[in-house]
């Protein structure tokens, strides 16, 4: 059965060591994801919901457990593996994380560049991603001038631009307003059904609620719920 | 390949682009980096002024052998050829007695009681032969070798007993400054260098997220690293001509009065003389300092 899962998380557990005292971020997570599942992570603020997406992106190493992505163990990638491993995942984080040096287009650019993809592409696709999300008329700003949900669809049109195997999307409608999130949702589904794996941490009950698809909840760093067609229920 | 040549271009211009939207940075960097090398390649020239000032005061130092007052011209000549023969001996000059009066008289001519002492007297100085040595420690062996038997009927006195303490004190001195001026460039490029290092590594810090942030969307140590390298060389390049101009201009200035202080040391001359490898050390210290600083101060952001 492992290998039907494109993503395996075996009695993981995460604590982090801070100047007073150890925070146990998860605890013996157990969770499988199939291929082309479109996952939502449920849970509070300070549940562990990143947590669980930077072990995934091997950000952070768990404190016990393995995990598991296309039947590798995440731990057995050196340094330089490891950015093998995030070239299929495309990640949208909370916190943007977009190269302040770089423009709105060097942003998106860079994660076809560093992978060597020739500059005719790359002068294709990123016009047309842009466009996607909103920003075909921000491509040179700098990430400090753009608003804060300006940034988030910046970062998520980097996840976008590779057809990665598998997306994180980590709150990637909080700083958006109803309309854009819906947008960013439809999008999500859309890219769902092309075949990307999506798994996507958030706190908005409306968007559990509206998707009817499988839904763990976190609380507390526990999954406490793992439901097909699930809602948002603590 | 064409992966390679495209990923290598595309470093080069990241590289690039960083300098130019780092410009206050870049400049900071630099400057201190103009100070380092300006220190490394100012110690050469410290050498090279004190090595001038070593030779001028070595040759200010012979041996004065005094020869007999009834000496044959061709015991004089055997003798001179003798010394001239000699490895150690740098050069000989002979003063005969009548040289030596006629000098003597011409500094003393305004003292009337001297010369009519003189007058008296008749030419009481000796011939003189002045023996100059290659180095200070040789003058030793040159004495040893007027010396032997066949010499004395000729030597009346050598004067090195007299100067011996000096050349003896000048010869350890030598030793010393050449030791001391080896330990203090080593010191002060090694500070130099940390300096600098220290510089870039506040840089870097600077970036630690931009790096962490390429890392987490999967870019490849070398592609991180390949930039700051660039730039690294770059600020070198820049520093080194720098530096190299502003010595110029200094020794354009300062060359004529060393010049007369320490007769000999043309730095000007030397510098033009030298123009390409002093280029060419200083690019080199530049890169290694830029690109090797950068490499290893980015080092700790990359492990995540
Ligand atoms: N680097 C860290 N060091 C120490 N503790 C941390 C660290 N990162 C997270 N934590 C702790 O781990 C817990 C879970 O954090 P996490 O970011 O996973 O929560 P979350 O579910 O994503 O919350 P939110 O919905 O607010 O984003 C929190 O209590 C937090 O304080
Ligand atoms: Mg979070």
């Amino acid at each position: 059965m492992v290998h039907d899962s494109v993503i395996e998380f075996k009695n993981v557990s995460k604590i982090y060591q801070t100047n007073n005292g150890e925070c146990a971020a998860l605890t013996k997570v157990d969770l499988a994801v199939r291929p082309k599942d479109f996952l939502s992570v449920a849970g509070p603020s300070g549940s562990g919901k990143s947590t669980l997406l930077k072990l995934l992106l091997g950000e952070e190493r768990p404190t016990d457990g393995q995990i598991f992505f296309n039947g590798q163990d995440i731990a057995l990638f050196s340094t330089s593996e490891m950015p093998h491993l995030r070239r299929r995942i495309g990640t949208i984080f909370q916190d943007f994380k977009l190269l302040s040096n770089k423009t709105v287009y060097e942003n998106i650019a860079f994660a076809m560049e560093m992978v060597g993809k020739p500059t005719k592409e790359i002068e294709q696709d990123v016009p047309q991603v842009l466009e996607l999300v909103g920003l075909s008329d921000k491509t040179e700003y700098f990430p400090h001038q753009l608003s804060g949900g300006e940034k988030q669809r910046a970062s998520i049109a980097r996840a976008l631009i590779h057809r990665p195997e598998v997306i994180l999307a980590d709150e990637p409608t909080g700083n958006l307003d109803l309309l854009n999130t819906w947008d960013v949702v439809r999008l999500l589904l859309k890219i769902n059904e092309l075949g990307t794996t999506i798994i996507l941490a958030t706190h908005d009950r409306e968007i559990i609620n509206n998707l009817n698809r499988r839904v763990i909840t976190i609380n507390r760093g526990k999954v406490i719920r793992d439901e097909e067609n699930g809602r948002y229920v603590l | 390949m064409s992966i390679f040549y495209l990923t290598f271009g595309r470093i080069l211009k990241s590289g690039w682009n960083n300098f130019l939207r780092n410009r206050w940075l870049a400049l900071a960097t630099i400057s201190v980096m103009v100070l380092a090398i300006f220190f490394m390649t100012g110690l050469i020239f410290v050498n090279l002024i004190g090595k001038t000032l070593l030779v001028n005061l070595q040759n200010k130092v012979d041996i004065s052998v005094y020869l007999k007052q009834d000496v044959s011209e061709q015991d004089v000549s055997i003798i001179r050829s003798d010394l001239t023969f000699l490895n150690e001996v740098k050069d000989v000059n002979y003063i005969s007695a009548d040289e030596a009066l006629a000098s003597f008289k011409a500094k003393h001519q305004d003292n009337a009681v001297l010369m009519e002492s003189l007058q008296e007297l008749g030419n009481p100085l000796l011939p003189v032969l002045n023996v100059e040595a290659q180095e200070a420690s040789q003058y030793e062996a040159i004495v040893n070798f007027l010396g032997q038997d066949k010499y004395q009927k000729i030597v009346d006195k050598i004067n090195y007993q007299q100067t011996k303490p000096l050349i003896d004190r000048l010869s350890s001195f030598t030793n010393k400054v050449s030791r001391g001026g080896l330990i203090i460039s080593i010191i002060l490029a090694l500070v130099a260098g940390l300096v600098t290092f220290n510089t870039i590594r506040l840089a870097m810090y600077n970036f630690r997220h931009e790096v962490s942030v390429m890392r987490l969307v999967g870019a490849s140590n070398w592609y991180i690293r390949g930039p700051f390298l660039v730039e690294g060389i770059i600020y070198g390049v820049i520093a080194a001509v720098s530096t190299t101009t502003l010595l110029f201009i200094s020794l354009y200035f300062l060359s004529p009065k060393i010049n007369s202080l320490v007769p000999g040391s043309d730095l000007l001359g030397w510098f033009k003389v030298n123009f390409f490898s002093l280029l060419f050390f200083q690019t080199g210290a530049g890169i290694l300092l830029g690109g090797v600083g950068s490499l290893v101060a980015i080092r700790k952001y990359l492990k995540v």
